[in-house]
């Protein structure tokens, strides 16, 4: 880089980095040094947000398997959850309601899918232990954590996800139904698609209002899994829907 | 060798004995090598292919085999996805090498006996069985299909002349038994060499049936079916020492069986949270101790194992050692989780210490060192810097297994782009060889292949980026007592042996 003690401009600096780069292999960490010239001028969220992105795709994608690949599923999830703990450092201070510093729909709509994710998971996770107690007798409960040895401090459930901008670590507040007022939301104000029934987690504390906003994406997941869970429960359809695309 | 027409269906093959028909030139490879020694050299012994795919082929056309393998063995598009091999196993004498597929087949490959007239054919494996262990089932109560796929096959020790297995897929175990008839008796009273009755005024003395000799026919039959104990995706199976019980492992929890009984299990571990929204990690291998028959291991998907007694308590959640490896923090990333995550466990073969894979390392432990592995081994190194790529197309979720020589003394895995790796525990040195139709000619020993992580490429170096992620090597094998290897590379299964002197 800075061969020979020459001073020079950043520009060329820049380029040779550049340079450097393409030739050495490409180092996908890099969002994680703060030193480097391209994180300082783009914000660290950007980069753990497409991760994130990623990662809520792929936790999509595995809950939407006829039978979800269960580590597949651990691993991810417990990887999405590392990276919204790295995107909120501050989760543990009470959240100042404030404007977003970085502003979008998209991080709105992270927001409110994670939300959606976390009923989901938690649903279709605890439809699994429901399912095996239709067949299994329940299994003795173990005297430690299910680790088999105490946990200090445990992880967050699933279902205590806080809903927070991934951006900021402000809470979202009610405005956010204003920017939906233009789409149809007659298709969802049918009640067999009330979310207090069937035995569905209730999302975080402040999720009722969220509920409420008809996100197409929430919604669109909510759909496919209350059809499953109302087919498995009812069990009449079950032999009628053609089974899911296989692992 | 030309299949004959009722060799064409592969399911006629279990009643047959089959010469040689896995080497493209025809000719078995010599054993015979020139040089080499520190790691060893390695020669192709043999590569063999699912028989599926030639009984098909000669079914549309009457091909001498020879063509058969050297036209479509270029052309992928012959190879389906049911032909994948999934597991691959030696019995506990090396005679036999057992290997599943996708399409829940086993084919079990015997080694060719030994004989003057032809020392070159020695160590060469032919097949000598095949049959369908699993087949696709659909639950009705949660509508979703079970694979029909084979995750694993473990041998039992042979007790008499007949062979026995266990294969299990995502739900159920099977025991089977294959065994040889080669006599069959003859001269009935009632029944004519044909088979129809005959009519008893016309019997006029009487005999005792005889034993002649006949074709061998090697059948297999299904003796024991473990079924309806897994909630979960079964990923391990192990035989105990005792060679009464054996236990089968699933995601959550591990049940123990005796052989002879197939209508209840012991479940001795449970990891299942009561809240499944605490679900934090799955149990991703599991076996018994070799000597031990009270001992067993099971590693996480948070790269830990745990080591339980039996004797202890019914339930074996409480751990009597637990194996964990602190996190490198100079290493900390998003993925540290998913590449500390154990994909197989397996104990030395003098009990003493396990290997684990992760998924850029192997790592031998001392059973009496709970908080490091005494010796690491990078894999593929060069992958850390790729991980988030590896994320995105999934590849970082494949699970290599691993394997001890029969000494101990060397350890195997695989890699990408059809490499394997081995690495001698006492010298320190390693090899990456590759497994791949290109590179292997009859009478040449494995060249050693290398990576190249950067700066300039050298002539036979290949390049992190030219690697194929698509052919991957996750399971292998290693003879018991001689050095001899099997390679499963998609539906190749590749047979390679140290130089012979």
């Amino acid at each position: 880089m800075l061969s020979k003690g020459l001073k020079r401009k950043r520009e060329e600096e820049e380029e040779e980095e550049e340079e450097e780069e393409k030739e050495a292999l490409a180092v996908d960490t890099w969002w994680l040094d703060s030193d480097h010239p391209a994180v300082a001028q783009a914000p660290p969220a950007v980069a753990s947000s497409s991760l994130f992105d990623l990662s809520v795709l792929k936790l999509h994608h595995s809950l939407r398997q006829s039978e979800p690949d269960l580590r597949h599923l651990v691993l991810v999830v417990n990887t999405l959850r590392r990276i919204q703990a790295s995107m909120v450092p501050t989760a543990a201070l009470p959240p100042v309601p404030s404007l977003p510093a970085a502003p979008g729909m998209a991080d709105s709509l992270l927001a409110s899918s994670d939300a959606a994710l976390s009923a989901s998971m938690a649903s279709l996770l605890e439809d699994l232990s429901h399912i095996e107690g239709l067949s299994q007798a329940p299994q003795p409960l173990a005297e430690e954590g299910p680790q088999g040895r105490p946990i200090g401090g445990a992880p967050p459930s699933l279902g205590s996800l806080d809903l927070l901008d991934p951006a900021t670590g402000c809470l979202l507040d009610d405005g956010l139904e204003g920017l939906f007022e233009d789409i149809d939301t007659s298709m969802y104000d049918s009640e067999l698609w009330a979310p207090a029934s069937e035995g569905l987690k209730p999302g975080p504390e402040d999720g009722s209002g969220k509920e409420d906003t008809p996100e197409l994406k929430e919604t669109e997941l909510k759909d496919t899994e209350l059809d499953y869970l109302m087919d498995v429960l009812v069990g009449t359809q079950a032999l009628e829907r053609p089974p899911g695309p296989g692992r | 060798m030309v299949l004959q027409p009722s060799e064409r269906h592969y399911r006629d093959w279990s009643h047959r004995r089959l010469g040689p028909w896995c080497s493209p030139t025809g000719s078995p490879a010599p054993l015979s090598c020139e040089t080499g020694c520190g790691e060893g050299s390695w020669i192709l012994v043999c590569r063999l292919l699912v028989p599926t795919q030639v009984s098909l082929l000669s079914m549309e056309e009457d091909i001498d085999t020879r063509k058969i393998n050297n036209s479509f063995l270029r052309d992928h598009s012959y190879a389906t996805e049911a032909d994948i091999i999934s597991t691959v196993e030696f019995n506990h004498t090396g005679e036999l090498l057992a290997t599943g597929d996708k399409g829940g087949r086993v084919v079990i490959f015997q080694r060719e006996q030994e004989s003057k007239n032809q020392v070159h054919r020695r160590g060469e494996y032919n097949v000598y069985s095949t049959f369908q262990s699993h087949e696709p089932e659909f639950d009705y109560l949660k509508s979703l299909e079970i694979e029909e796929k084979i995750n694993k096959i473990r041998w039992l020790p042979q007790q008499n002349a007949a062979y026995f297995l266990l294969s299990t897929n995502d739900k159920t175990v099977k025991l089977w038994k294959v065994s040889e008839r080669d006599k069959r008796p003859e001269g009935y009273n009632l029944k004519d060499e044909e088979g129809r009755l005959r009519d008893p005024a016309t019997i006029t003395t009487l005999r005792v049936p005889v034993l002649r000799p006949m074709d061998l026919m090697v059948e297999a039959t299904p003796r024991r079916v473990f079924a309806n104990a897994h909630t979960y995706h079964i990923n391990s199976i192990s035989v105990n020492s005792d060679y009464e019980t054996y236990m089968s492992a699933d995601d959550l929890r591990i049940n123990l069986w005796n052989f002879e009984i197939t209508n209840q299990s012991f479940n001795i571990v449970d990891i299942k949270p009561a809240n499944m929204e605490e679900l934090t990690e799955v149990i991703t291998a599991a076996e018994f101790h070799p000597h031990h028959c009270n001992t067993f291991v099971y590693s996480s998907s948070k790269g830990t194992i745990r080591l339980c007694d039996m004797r202890a308590s019914a339930l074996c959640d409480r751990h009597t050692k637990f194996f964990e490896e602190p996190e490198d923090p100079s290493n900390r990333s998003f993925f540290s989780e998913i590449i500390s995550s154990i994909s197989d466990v397996k104990f030395s073969h003098s009990g003493r210490y396990i290997m684990t894979r992760d998924y850029l390392t192997v790592k031998v432990w001392d059973l009496n060192m709970e908080n490091r592995p005494i010796e690491t081994y990078q894999v593929h190194d060069y992958l850390r810097s790729k991980l988030c790529s590896l994320y995105e197309n999934d590849c970082i979720f494949d699970k290599f297994e691993c394997v001890w020589n029969g000494s101990d003394s060397v350890i195997m895995t695989g890699s990408y782009n059809n490499f394997f790796r081995m690495f001698d525990r006492n010298t320190k040195r390693d090899v990456t060889l590759e497994a791949s139709r290109e590179n292997s000619k009859p009478r040449a020993i494995l060249k050693p292949r290398k990576v190249c992580v950067g700066g300039k490429r050298r002539k036979d170096e290949i390049s992190v980026d030219s690697l194929d992620f698509s052919k991957k090597i996750l399971h292998t094998a290693w003879h018991p007592s001689e050095n001899i290897i099997a390679v499963a590379a998609t539906n190749n299964l590749y047979i390679f042996q140290d130089k012979v002197n």
